[in-house]
């Protein structure tokens, strides 16, 4: 991994398990960097590994040929962390909704849930190939307001 | 830290006592394989010890409804004892917490399975 401590931090990763170990640790230190008491880090570096295992798991399937992109940056208002697939892409309108009674004691299917659970807000942008998600946790309840507009949200 | 697993019994209880991480590559397998080996055996009562578990995804999540519900099927029962702070809040965030029985001493756990 390489970067300033500060701003914005942006790697690529092959598709491992030893990489989605190496973004969750990112993730805690920019929640502990940030100030983030332990149960929010703990939520923040959650959503953002669950994300990891998508992109490396059903995003590129473990394909050494393909890569996950992240991206870190505490941006006084909010921690800001993209990762991006280079896989076919996720729709995430048909994500079954796994609090629903029939869904409840699938296996699966979780993922996406906790990550959105966890976050202020999950913006999911499609690459042609692959998929990116933005994930963002607000660090003061006054920069609610402030949502980025150069997200290209579905 | 991985998942490592020590099994006891107790009044006819078969108590696994996990340690570490529950989650995809590091517990999942190892606690599918530690179910699916007592359902095997015939073991109908079976009490997941988690209070030393600080950490469990959603891959880990699926492999605990798993056991819920291969236990089920055999007509045997898989309950939770002394949930982590952390493991309390994703089983209630994803409704997972009203599915198993839980318990936090380990006498009132045993009792239940009579």
């Amino acid at each position: 991994m390489t970067g300033p401590q500060t701003g914005r931090l942006s790697f690529k990763l092959a598709s491992t398990m030893d990489s989605v170990a190496e973004i969750e640790a990112a993730a805690e230190k920019l929640a502990q960097d940030a100030g983030l008491d332990e149960d929010e880090g703990f939520r923040v570096a959650m959503a953002v590994r669950e994300a990891a295992v998508n992109a490396v798991l059903h995003g590129n399937g473990y394909d050494p040929n393909k890569q996950v992109s992240v991206s870190f940056e505490n941006t006084g208002a909010a921690l800001v962390i993209t990762i991006a697939d280079q896989g076919e892409g996720l729709d995430p309108e048909t994500l079954p909704d796994p609090l629903a009674p029939e869904n409840l004691l699938r296996g699966t299917g979780r993922g996406i849930f906790l990550i959105r659970s966890f976050l202020d807000e999950v913006h999911f942008r499609q690459l042609h190939p692959g998929t990116e998600l933005t994930l963002i946790k607000h660090l003061s309840p006054a920069v609610t307001q402030d949502k980025p507009q150069d997200l290209d949200t579905k | 830290m991985a998942l490592s697993i020590s099994t006891r019994q107790l009044d006819g209880v078969t108590i696994l006592d996990l340690s570490g991480r529950i989650t995809l590559g590091e517990g999942s397998v190892q606690l599918r394989d530690a179910i699916r080996d007592l359902i095997g055996k015939g073991v109908k009562s079976i009490l997941l010890s988690l209070g030393d578990v600080n950490y469990i995804d959603s891959s880990g999540l699926g492999e605990l409804v798993s056991a819920f519900t291969t236990a089920k099927n055999q007509n045997a029962d898989v309950k939770l004892l002394n949930l982590t702070k952390k493991v309390k809040d994703v089983l209630q965030v994803t409704k997972l917490y009203t599915v198993f029985d839980i318990y936090d001493d380990e006498a009132s756990a045993i009792a239940s399975f009579k």
